[in-house]
């Protein structure tokens, strides 16, 4: 009985189709294009990461029947369409310099530096409208040109390093890479240090916490418990009224 | 800090900066921000801008190195402007002939104006400017300004990128006198100088060193020989190579003594005293 619902739930739902690397299936409308692959009988070893639009591993390129643009996305993200000509890109290959951040300076030629090809961005735009994440690729690879490290760091803040961007520059540019470097540097040098940080991190390189750390490291789960629910919540200091009087 | 005696009108212009402009050439950029504020004239950075393409492509057929130049005036036209400043010879004459072109050649307006389909249309509309087409209306305000006369003999050197082609010339093509007229409006002496509009070399200094090496020993001579203290300028690669070649110059002549060379608004800062002001 259950099974014979089953089949008739299936007949009522509405197909699709689509062509994988050509050749064409017949898919339930609304599925992502991951899971219309898996339902095709295609079995993820690479290009699937978390399933949830984060990771970058599922890079996806398709264009639609009739249409001359090809489009760029996730996988995991993107749901299928009748018509849709589907491929996957689980790697891109660009170079990525070798560098130890340590060892290196944050100036205003870093990053043309260590990645010369920046310097051959026309300016085509063709990498913000493959950007899954929807961001300003040509401009932080255009802040990277002139050395503008904050910007480009800012810019790409969102980047899932997906490499599609890279797949479809003409200038054979790996934004991904130059983005990650210019973070990386952002971060290390320029970014104002959090003082609150490093006084706590010191606290904890003088044993401060460890009496009591080891206190706790000898009571069972119920003491732990009890411990957490009846746990003292520190009141916010200062900033409190003022949040109440915004 | 200055008597309210200086009139004319405050305009507010906007500004180009271009890649150079923020690496190599940030004291062009700095002085040129501060002098052409006392005489009025702010600079308002574009918000969004690329780089130019550095060389306006003479191949005629290749419109994919003329999407920079289109690009940067759709976004100062989208910002309400209808002029753009740029301080670098090389970023002005770029985007000038890129604007040259979308108000003269339909066609290939026509197919980047398709490819670049998610930018609105362009039409030629926005005038690319440099700022020393803005000195002879602020005459009164430069001499006003003037705390110490500069009292020397400058070399007005143009190069090529201001002048040519001449449909995008700044000022007489063969016998340009702008920077002449603010040298002597700031009390220094603009020398005669054959060579102002010579080339350089330009790009040449990164293949064919020789080439730029002869071509400053030729037009730095001139300007000696002509009486020049120093030499004045709006392009950083021209600055680069006729102050870095003469290093190389020396070595092959070595009876050959040295001038330097500034960016014009520097010798404007002098000038007006606010030179290394602030830094």
């Amino acid at each position: 009985m259950a099974r014979k619902d089953k089949k008739e739930e299936k007949l009522k739902m509405k197909m699709v189709r689509i062509y994988i690397m050509g050749k064409e299936y017949k898919v339930p409308e609304g599925l992502t294009i991951m899971k219309a692959m898996e339902y095709a009988g295609y079995r993820y070893i690479r290009g699937a990461g978390c399933r949830a639009g984060f990771c970058g591993a599922c890079a996806t390129v398709y264009r639609k029947e009739g249409e001359y643009k090809l489009n760029a996305d996730l996988a995991c993200q993107t749901t299928v369409e009748d018509g849709m000509y589907l491929v996957q890109l689980p790697f891109t290959p660009a170079n990525k310099a070798t560098y130890d951040v340590n060892k290196i300076k944050a100036d205003d030629k870093t990053l043309v530096n260590f990645y010369p090809e920046i310097a051959r961005c026309v300016s085509c735009n063709t990498c913000t409208k493959a950007c899954p994440q929807e961001l300003e690729v040509m401009d932080y690879i255009q802040s990277a040109l002139r050395g503008d490290m904050k910007k480009t760091a800012e810019l790409s803040f969102d980047c899932i390093q997906c490499g599609l961007c890279a797949m479809r520059c003409p200038a054979e540019i790996a934004h991904y890479h130059v983005a990650q470097l210019a973070r990386r540097l952002y971060g290390k040098y320029l970014m104002p240090k959090a003082e609150h940080l490093e006084k706590r991190v010191n606290e904890i390189k003088r044993k401060r916490f460890d009496e009591e750390i080891g206190k706790m490291m000898k009571r069972n789960i119920e003491e732990l418990r009890k411990m957490y629910n009846a746990r003292d919540i520190e009141p916010e200091e200062e900033e409190e009224p003022k949040r109440e009087g915004d | 800090m200055h008597p309210a005696s200086i009139q004319g009108e405050k305009m507010e212009v906007a500004y180009y900066p271009g890649c150079t402009l923020k690496t190599n050439a940030k004291d062009f950029e700095e002085t040129a921000i501060k002098v052409f504020e006392l005489i009025g004239i702010e600079f308002k950075e574009l918000d969004k801008w690329y780089c130019c393409g550095t060389v306006y492509s003479l191949a005629t057929d290749n419109l994919m190195y003329r999407l920079a130049g289109i690009r940067n005036l759709i976004r100062a036209k989208e910002e309400g402007y209808e002029k753009l400043l740029t301080l670098c010879s090389i970023c002005y004459n770029t985007l000038k002939q890129a604007n040259l072109m979308a108000k003269s050649d339909k066609e290939a307006m026509e197919k980047i104006n398709a490819f670049m389909d998610e930018e609105p249309d362009y039409d030629g509309s926005v005038d690319v400017i440099h700022p020393l087409q803005l000195i002879d209306k602020k005459f009164y305000e430069i001499k006003e300004r003037v705390k110490k006369p500069l009292n020397k003999k400058y070399a007005a050197y143009y190069g090529c990128l201001l002048l040519r082609p001449k449909e995008v010339a700044i000022d007489e093509y063969e016998n340009p006198s702008i920077m002449e007229r603010l040298i002597e409006a700031m009390g220094g002496e603009a020398i005669n100088f054959p060579l102002k509009n010579e080339c350089c070399g330009s790009y040449n200094v990164a293949v064919n060193r020789e080439a730029v090496i002869e071509r400053t020993y030729r037009i730095v001579l001139n300007a000696k020989k002509n009486g020049a203290d120093g030499i004045i300028t709006s392009c950083p690669l021209c600055h680069f190579n006729l102050q870095e070649m003469q290093k190389e110059v020396k070595k092959i002549h070595s009876d050959f003594s040295g001038l330097p060379v500034y960016y014009f608004t520097e010798i404007m800062a002098e000038a007006f005293g606010v030179k290394n002001e602030g830094r």
